[in-house]
């Protein structure tokens, strides 16, 4: 059985069972967990069942990739339903799961209005991501792009905090709008394809080979990179992000920061780098710029907040940007970096997160000057925020720093003065995590504070596995860096045997 | 046995560690301090049973052991590598028994404290740092305990967060080392760049065979010396260490002793092949080590908090493992980098000793005549204060000092072909500071210890703090016996150690040097004696003496320019650029939008409504035209019918 529908299909289906299973009144007691709680824990474990098929089964070498899927959708367009995995996809898909199953434990249990509805559009969030990782076919991509921003916007829209219609309004808006200028580009692409072929064809491997001239290409690869910077996002397009990513309610934060915006680093991979390679590397330097300039930008920023939320969101935008320079670097070892400083900002900042709504479900405020020496009462929760904390100001040993790490020397390898100019990004790391950790770890308790209990044992556990994680990332992302490298296209297999070089 | 051995250095502290934390509340105080203890003494009695079986080999011979491979990229490659060779083996002999004793000590000291778990959670993490900062054999391994000591300074300065300022403290501490840290990561950026690794062996034979351009060798020298100093709190970072006091004293012992503040000294000497390549730099930094020193001890002098005479006093004593790391000579800065430990180390535990006993009261104003309430603890504080004076021949501090100054004797820069620097200048401004040290810390001892008795001093010091001030006590005296001045007997154990191959030429020392390096401390010793050791003291009895000295005072000085020049404004500027330009952008383009549309909505209403009003004016206006003529009246019906006509006639007739 192929694995690769199932993956993507088995969120939707347990989120939908968990919507009418929310229907069910847990009869018992209050405590009990109630059925649709169930029903997600199981739906998750089933698909880390087959996301481990997927990775350790027999390949099925039908496609140019170790996992291939194929189905005729709408066949006079050329529009089929084409999945494929390589070892980029399968690490973030896994990326994902961890961040699910850390919501599942540790974020959904708060919300309790309509929680059916609430789960359901969770895992169909799910679902788009995935399938946005899966994806070879340009139309069914677009159509998983678009997927996974609805239940997001709903997520937001109806469970966020004081002021979720505005930031859901302009997280739909921005992702939207940019989504229909990759709408634009793809449509672009496959024209050309067919006007030069004859052939009509959404297939990823097929319009990889389309010759462009210099001037379309560059046009084609803007409109692509134009809806994955929002994603990312860079800088001057980052507006939507902290304001949804403060309104989200925690699991929604979660999702957001921890895969979403990956979707973004991931597009920019997939697409940019790999199907027009001359126009990304002629334009590498104004994206590498851009990317310095969230770097600086982002953490600069970050030091001016009072929310704890928004400080995390905008500590998130300097992240990304050194995903962005690293993807852009136009080398291996960037590329490399890219991906370990996405799957590390993932765990540290969904870590963060649910650290922040941990302290927001006890204290019902984010506001960092009301909170205060939180050390004395909640020692646990303070320490994972202080591990969380010092895994985003990159301090070696734990993921960030080695992606990090990579992005600087392959940019150093580029041009010295954009790395120096990052590395500056990470005083100002150093300094927006300190003061967050100061006002709200290690301040003189406030007077006032209700005495608050604690996180459980059981959910000091899961975090606990998250950091380990992050350590492994940290001192030993050898195979992490050679399971999750994206396999180049099948060149070889198109033009023929003599171009088969390693 | 060796390979298996290493790692277990550092996975013991490690360990402890992780036990400590992870066991937070549900382990008594001594169970804390035991298995603290334990996981420090295990690495210490390892890295004595492994530096044993080093001895016992030839001289060259280093263990290595490569644990697993960090990155393989193409272009780059690292790997988690430890290596044991002479030189890391005597940092690592001091880092674990000092850091033992130290720990022992702590036991004590800390036993009634509530965050007695937090606190050796992160003595135990600070050590093993510490340890990976020494052994590691890869640069990029190292920068794990590089920036290891960082984080668990942080957290130590700032153990007791109930106060604001000592959580200011913390984070001053690891900003200004952050700082070096970045500029040091940028060292080794360019240096990976250049050569594709950052093993020390690659880095440093790529360097001494010529494969890298003067300038590159010069800007990662600099850019890795810059981290050094930041770490090692020298000229310009210095104003972090007198701060770092906030925390319990067994911190500031291992601060300024063990660990942290000697990683800068270690880390060069360990590079000195590279700096020996960069000529200017090296200049540059024996300068500022002989500013530092000279800084450092007249700070120390106008001081009048005990802990802060004492951090002042380490600044200005890494100011000469500075100096004589400029001028080349790294056996005599590690040399001294040890001696300084063992005395450092005990100073800082007597003074925390005496505080303790003295109701926390750290003035040494309002202390004094503590000589007959204790005894030992006299006894031990004067040990210390003698060996950092250097007093000749009893001290091992004398020994080190002396090795320092007669390497700056001998040395001369070429900066160019023609043009040199001689060291000799150099050389006056170490004497003076040795002259300065002896002052100040007998300054402290007789006002402190001798006079008037100032405040009452309660309780007894506990046997599990005694006995590691009686160790240091000892290895403070007589440590530096191992290596000896040629006028001396000759014996060069310690540089014989470290780099068999060359023994440091001191053959064509005069002997007035030594005998200058000797009398100076006297000399200071007995100034000391005359302006506040005598019945009649002449200064004793001004407290706000260090007010002569205006910029000397705490929180003046340097503290005051950076505030104004860099903090002030940066904050400034965040408050000013604290809203994202870009969000309001595009809010404020939202609004216009909104606005324009309300602007067009109003527009087109009145024009729609204009219009139709008009319209319906006119169209009632129109209907009324025509009911005119349907009066109803036969004669007027008949002259329109026969108008009509002759118009219709006459159209058709003319046309």
């Amino acid at each position: 059985m192929n694995p690769l529908p199932a993956l993507v299909l088995l969120p939707i289906m347990g989120g939908g069972v968990a919507w009418v299973a929310g229907h069910v009144r847990p009869r018992v007691t209050t405590t009990s967990r109630d059925a649709s709680w169930w029903v997600v824990l199981v739906t998750l474990i089933v698909e880390t069942f087959v996301l481990v098929m997927a990775t350790f089964g027999h390949p099925v070498h039908t496609g140019p990739w170790p996992g291939h899927f194929s189905m005729p959708w709408i066949p006079a367009m050329g529009i089929a339903v084409r999945l494929d995995m390589d070892g980029l996809s399968l690490s973030l898909i896994w990326l994902s799961l961890i961040m699910c199953f850390l919501c599942v434990f540790l974020a959904t249990r708060q919300v309790t209005v309509h929680a059916g509805a609430f789960r359901f559009l969770f895992l169909a969030t799910l679902t788009g991501i995935i399938g946005t990782f899966l994806a070879t076919d340009l139309f069914l991509f677009f159509f998983f792009w678009e997927l996974m921003l609805v239940p997001m916007f709903g997520l937001i829209a109806a469970w966020g905090h004081e002021d979720r219609q505005r930031a859901a309004m302009k997280f739909f808006m921005f992702t939207q709008g940019s989504g229909l200028i990759m709408l634009l580009s793809i449509l672009g692409l496959v024209i050309t394809h067919y006007r030069q072929t004859g052939v009509l064809t959404f297939d990823y491997f097929t319009l990889a080979h389309t010759p462009l001239s210099p001037a379309v290409s560059m046009l084609l690869m803007l409109g692509f990179f134009i809806a994955f910077a929002v994603k990312l996002p860079v800088v001057p397009v980052h507006v939507w992000l902290p304001d949804a990513h403060t309104q989200a309610p925690t699991a929604a934060s979660v999702l957001l920061a921890g895969i979403l915006l990956k979707t973004g680093g991931y597009g920019m991979i997939r697409f940019n780098i790999m199907l027009f390679p001359d126009a990304a590397s002629r334009f590498a330097p104004i994206a590498m710029g851009l990317g310095v300039a969230g770097i600086v930008y982002g953490a600069w920023l970050a030091y001016a907040q009072d929310d704890v939320k928004r400080l995390i969101a905008y500590s998130s935008i300097s992240h990304m940007g050194f995903v962005l320079l690293g993807i852009f670097t136009g080398s291996r070892m960037g590329m490399q970096g890219a991906i370990i400083q996405m799957l590390a900002h993932g765990l540290s900042t969904a870590g963060l997160f649910v650290v922040a709504g941990a302290i927001q479900d006890r204290l019902h405020t984010r506001d960092m000057r009301c909170i205060g020496g939180l050390w004395a009462a909640m020692p646990r929760l303070s320490g994972a925020g202080l591990f969380f904390a010092m895994a985003a100001l990159g301090m070696p040993g734990l993921g960030n720093f080695t992606g990090e790490f990579l992005v600087l020397l392959a940019t150093w390898h580029v041009s010295p003065l954009p790395a120096i100019l990052a590395a500056v990004g990470l005083v100002l790391a150093a300094i927006y995590a300190l003061r967050m950790v100061n006002r709200i770890f290690l301040a003189a308790p406030r007077t006032g504070l209700q005495p608050v209990p604690d996180v459980a044992s059981r959910q000091m556990a899961v975090f606990a596995c998250v950091m380990v994680f992050l350590v492994l990332l940290g001192v030993y992302p050898q195979p992490f860096v050679t399971f999750s490298a994206p396999l180049p296209l099948p060149v070889a297999a198109m033009t023929g045997p003599e171009g088969a070089t390693p | 046995m060796g390979e298996i051995l290493l790692p277990l250095i550092i996975l013991c502290p490690l360990v402890a560690s992780l036990v400590v934390s992870v066991s937070a509340g549900r382990m008594g105080a001594c169970a804390i301090g035991t298995v603290a203890c334990a996981g420090v003494g295990l690495s210490a009695v390892i890295s004595v049973i492994l530096s044993v079986m080093l001895l016992s080999g030839p001289a060259t011979d280093a263990l290595r052991v490569v644990l697993w491979p960090w990155m393989r990229i193409e272009g780059f490659s690292a790997d988690i590598a430890f290596t044991l060779d002479r030189v890391s083996m005597v940092m690592i002999l001091v880092v674990t028994i000092v850091g033992l004793l130290i720990h022992v000590y702590a036991a004590g000291y800390m036993r009634d404290d509530p965050g007695i778990a937090r606190f050796f959670g992160c003595m135990t993490l600070f050590v093993a740092a510490m340890v990976v900062l020494v052994l590691a054999s890869d640069l990029l391994c190292m920068f794990i305990g590089w920036e290891g000591v960082g984080l668990c300074s942080y957290l130590l300065i700032g153990f007791w967060y109930d106060d604001p300022a000592n959580t200011a403290a913390a984070r001053k501490a690891f900003y200004m080392t952050r700082m070096g840290d970045v500029a040091l990561l940028c060292g080794l950026l360019l240096l990976a760049t250049a050569t594709g690794s950052l093993r020390m062996g690659t880095v440093l034979a790529a360097v001494t065979d010529g494969q890298l351009p003067p300038f590159s060798v010069n800007a990662a020298a600099a850019l890795i010396l810059v981290g050094a100093l930041a770490k090692s709190a020298q000229i310009p970072f210095q104003t972090w260490l007198p701060d770092a006091m906030a925390g319990p004293t067994p911190t500031s012992a291992l601060i300024h002793a063990a660990t942290m503040v000697t990683a800068g000294v270690y880390l060069i000497a360990r590079l000195h092949d590279l700096f020996a390549m960069a000529a200017p730099v090296m200049a540059f930094m024996a300068v500022l080590g002989a500013l530092t020193l000279l800084m450092g001890a007249c700070k120390a002098l106008v001081q009048s908090d005990l802990k802060r005479i004492l951090a002042w006093s380490t600044i200005s004593q890494l100011g000469y493992m500075f100096l004589a790391l400029g001028c080349g000579v790294w056996q005599a800065a590690l040399f001294h980098l040890m001696t300084h430990a063992f005395f450092k180390a005990l100073l800082f535990l007597t003074a925390g000793a005496v505080i303790m006993r003295a109701g926390h009261e750290q003035d040494i104003f309002r202390l004094g005549g503590l000589r007959h309430a204790m005894p030992g603890l006299t006894m031990a504080f004067v040990a210390g204060a003698s060996a950092l004076a250097g007093l000749p021949l009893v001290t091992a501090g004398f020994y080190s000092k002396e090795m320092i100054l007669s390497g700056v004797w001998h040395v001369h820069f070429g900066l160019t072909r023609e043009w040199g620097l001689s060291g000799h200048p150099l050389w006056g401004i170490a004497l003076l500071g040795a002259f300065l040290t002896a002052l100040y810390i007998f300054r402290c001892v007789f006002i402190v210890f001798c006079g008037k008795a100032g405040t009452r001093a309660v309780g007894r010091t506990s046997r599990l703090m005694s006995i590691p001030l009686g160790c240091l006590c000892v290895l403070s005296l007589s440590g530096g016996v191992i290596e000896m001045p040629d006028t001396l007997p000759r014996l060069h154990l310690f540089s014989a150690l470290l780099d068999p191959g060359v023994p440091l030429s001191h053959a064509d020392e005069p002997i007035w040097l030594v005998l200058a390096g000797a009398i100076v401390p006297l000399a200071g010793l007995g100034v000391a004696w005359v302006l506040w050791g005598r019945r009649v003291s002449v200064m004793r009895e001004i407290p706000g003496q260090a007010a002569i000295i205006r910029p000397a005072r705490d929180g003046r000085g340097m503290d005051v320019v950076y505030d104004r020049v860099f903090v002030q404004p940066l904050c400034l500027l965040v408050w000013l650029t604290r809203l994202d330009i870009a969000d309001h952008a595009i809010t404020g383009t939202g609004r216009l939008t909104r606005a324009a549309s309300a602007g067009m909505f109003r527009a087109r209403a009145g024009v729609v409504d204009m219009l139709a009003i008009r319209a319906t004016g006119m169209a009632r206006w129109a209907d009324h035209l025509p009911g005119q003529f349907q009066n109803g009246r036969v004669r007027w019906y008949a002259a329109w019918i026969a108008t009509g006509l002759c118009a219709g006639l006459a159209m058709v007739v003319l046309s």
